[in-house]
């Protein structure tokens, strides 16, 4: 027998067993989509947009404005058809149509609905409408059908000058106040972050306040922070994923949007299944991409978890007061009530199939928490994903006797309206607002718990910091410990079998035990006879 | 007594590569199942799904090889000496009494290991089998999407597995412990790692045959 004989055997099994088993591991294993995609994506994502023209060299624009009207009248003589786009928009009309099961065809949105945070717009649109795209909203009587009603500027002025007053529904500040229209119109353009999070980044009343991924550090961020709006990055504006076509913006926020239509995906750019590994693209049919890749928000800057508008009112040697927290969030504000602010919070996790419904102010509560908005989709519904959600929770008057909510005046430029802010008293608030609403009140209310569910899709991480599979797959501290309908191995078991398997190897274990101790016995006995 | 090349080279490999493959799923997968951490979840997932492949492909080699030799008889269950084997293990182990089935090149097994190695392979090993690639491939990768093979659910699969899990870890811990029970408490493990066993020599025909010619083994 030669030597390499002696070997045949061992090279037998090594050419039909193991060469079989490596060939199938690498074809289970192999990759469908490559990395190229990403490196498409920030080549075409760095090119710099060149306009194609320099308002500065326009004469339209070389003149002293002294309305805001007067300018939006100056930009629709060019873009003529702009106006009619605008108008359409759900910036503009603060409303959306949407069919919702159970309730119809609806048109609901900022306009009437109500929030968990300064709950509703109706008898304090001076204030609140400051973040309209237009001037004038202060009333029902504004002109949505006037398209110089509509602010250009605020969305396209890339000087950083634009501004609009507080309390002045819309219009910017027109006393000494007033910005350098002359400057800003000459530097028109596309809207950058700074525009969009002239708004959006300090919603509700002040930066972070509601979304939590959306705030004034984005502006300039590390991608830490966020990979896609990173300064060491390619520094994207919101435009580039909420793209816009004729004034209509891909997007929808869920405190006021109803319908699967019109949304922004991450899929939009990256793909369906934009991993290497399958196991993660499987995930993808019931994860949504933000759960893993958007495993905090409130990465800089604190968001509000809990506003409790019951205890607000309280005076301290008959003046308003606040209380702040070590960092200096107030935690307590007599206009307001009490807050808790949480910086680099984990979220919740819901299913998710992209239509919701609101709580109405007519309709009636039935519950003890009453959720503002419902996030619709469960584990059967085949267009449900798991998504990431802030829940914000609060506390918000209600008339006892015809159990709706109840919408407050809040702000008045003048004591004596009875707004909350400025006179503290409650019943006068609630009475006027309702007045205002043209809704029933009964005169006698309290206070119910109230839960509003806000997806979190921004600020998303690194590759390297998204969720690993343990962050789910653990019987303990799983993100996903309240999703229910579906079988998360690590997570999921059967009491019942895990029990009973476990008797079955103690009892296995035992049985070995004893029969080897008896054997010892029994063999010693033995010994000693012989 | 005399010796005999009992356990043949293919049989021995298939053995313990199944025993080793068997142990490192059932670490791994206890670990999936959220017992414990010791790989971490991504390694354990990984370990247990080439194990995994492989073991089936070792299945299908031993499916050939039982066939072609026609060694699949010896699971062929028998009632014949079934209670004495099992009065044995209960009390005349103690008693130093005689083992009363004799091992033979024709058979290796006694009555009770041939319903035990016949239940685990028709039942147990199916089971985790089928299930185990259902668990691997309800959802997989074609032309560039997810398909899926209709299960709307895996908790049925998995806790079929995790069943099914629970029985071979009990069937190891026996296993093992009844390889003490040969002739002398190490000749049963000598005889699978070597091959060669002391076996009684009173039926000299059927321990005289060769190993290297398969067809003498059909009876």
């Amino acid at each position: 027998m030669g030597y390499f004989e002696s070997f045949r055997r061992t090279f037998t099994f090594i050419f039909v067993v193991v060469m079989p088993l490596v060939i199938i591991t690498m074809v289970v294993s192999s990759s469908m989509t490559g990395p190229d995609t990403l490196n498409e994506l920030r080549e075409e994502y760095s090119q710099p947009h060149i306009p194609s023209v320099d308002h500065s060299k326009l004469t339209e624009l070389q003149q002293n404005f002294t309305s805001p009207h007067e300018i939006t009248a100056t930009c629709l003589s060019c873009h003529t058809e702009r106006g009619a786009e605008v108008l359409a928009n759900a910036h503009w009309n603060w409303e959306r149509e949407a069919y919702i099961e159970g309730r119809g065809v609806t048109y609901l949105g900022k306009r009437n609905l109500m929030n968990n945070f300064c709950t509703g717009i109706l008898s304090n649109e001076a204030a609140c409408n400051r973040c309209h795209i237009g001037y004038g909203w202060k009333d029902n009587s504004f002109d949505f059908d006037n398209p110089y009603n509509i602010d250009c500027l605020i969305c396209h002025d890339q000087t950083g000058l634009y501004t609009k007053a507080v309390g002045g529904a819309g219009y910017p500040p027109m006393d000494e106040n007033a910005p350098d229209f002359n400057q800003i119109v000459q530097n028109v353009g596309r809207p950058s972050k700074d525009n969009c999070g002239y708004c959006h980044f300090v919603s509700a009343g002040g930066n972070n306040v509601k979304h939590g991924d959306l705030e004034i550090a984005l502006l300039n961020c590390d991608k830490d922070v966020d990979v896609h709006m990173a300064r060491d990055g390619l520094d994207m504006s919101c435009a580039d994923c909420h793209k816009t076509e004729r004034h209509q913006m891909k997007g929808c926020y869920y405190g006021v949007s109803s319908s699967d239509d019109n949304r922004a995906h991450c899929s939009d750019c990256h793909g369906h299944f934009p991993h290497i590994q399958n196991k993660l693209n499987e995930h993808t049919i019931k994860v949504d991409c933000r759960t893993c890749h958007i495993p905090v928000y409130a990465k800089v800057n604190p968001t509000k978890m809990m506003w409790d508008w019951s205890s607000a009112g309280k005076r301290k040697d008959g003046i308003p007061y606040m209380i702040k927290d070590s960092l200096g969030n107030p935690t307590y504000l007599s206009i307001k009530g009490d807050f808790s602010w949480f910086t680099n919070v984990k979220p919740d996790y819901v299913w998710f199939n992209g239509t919701a419904d609101h709580h109405l102010i007519t309709d009636k509560i039935k519950s003890d928490t009453i959720k503002i908005n419902t996030l619709l989709g469960s584990a059967t519904d085949e267009n449900s994903k798991i998504v990431p959600v802030k829940i914000h929770r609060g506390k918000q008057p209600y008339d006892t006797e015809y159990l709706t909510l109840i919408q407050a005046k809040l702000w008045s430029d003048q004591e004596g309206q009875g707004a909350l802010w400025v006179d503290l008293d409650w019943d006068e608030a609630l009475k006027r607002g309702m007045a205002y609403a043209g809704l029933p009140f009964s005169g006698n209310y309290d206070f119910v718990h109230t839960e509003m569910y806000l997806p979190v899709s921004h600020m998303v991480s690194k590759a390297s910091e998204a969720l690993s599979c343990e962050d789910c797959h653990t019987r303990t501290n799983s993100r996903l410990e309240h999703i229910e309908g579906i079988y998360i191995p690590g997570k999921s078991y059967n009491a019942t079998i895990d029990t009973l398997g476990m008797m079955l190897i103690l009892l296995s274990l035992g049985g070995v035990f004893l029969h080897a101790i008896l054997r010892l016995v029994s063999w010693k006995k033995r010994q000693k006879i012989n | 007594m005399k010796k005999v090349y009992i356990y043949k080279g293919f049989e021995r490999f298939w053995h313990w590569t199944q025993a080793a493959l068997i142990i490192l799923l059932g670490i791994t997968g206890f670990e999936i199942h959220g017992f414990y951490a010791v790989f971490g979840f991504e390694n354990a997932v990984e370990v247990h799904n080439i194990a995994a492949l492989a073991l089936v492909v070792l299945i299908i080699f031993a499916i050939f090889w039982h066939l072609t030799t026609g060694e699949w008889r010896q699971y062929m269950p028998t009632t014949q000496n079934l209670k004495a084997q099992a009065n044995y293990y209960i009390t005349g182990i103690f008693k130093n009494a005689p083992h009363p089935t004799r091992k033979t090149l024709l058979s290796k097994l006694n009555p009770l290991q041939r319903l035990v190695y016949l239940a685990l392979k028709i039942f147990l090993i199916p089971l985790m089998v089928i299930t185990g690639l259902l668990y691997l491939f309800y959802r997989y990768p074609y032309a560039g999407q997810i398909r899926s093979l209709g299960l709307e659910n895996i908790e049925l699969v998995a806790l079929l597995h995790t069943i099914g899990a629970f029985a071979i870890t009990a069937f190891i811990i026996v296993h093992i412990y009844l390889i003490t029970t040969g002739h002398t408490l190490t000749s049963n493990l000598k005889a699978m790692i070597t091959g060669w066993e002391e076996l009684d020599e009173k039926n000299v025909d059927d321990n005289q045959q060769t190993p290297k010619n398969p067809k003498q083994y059909e009876i």
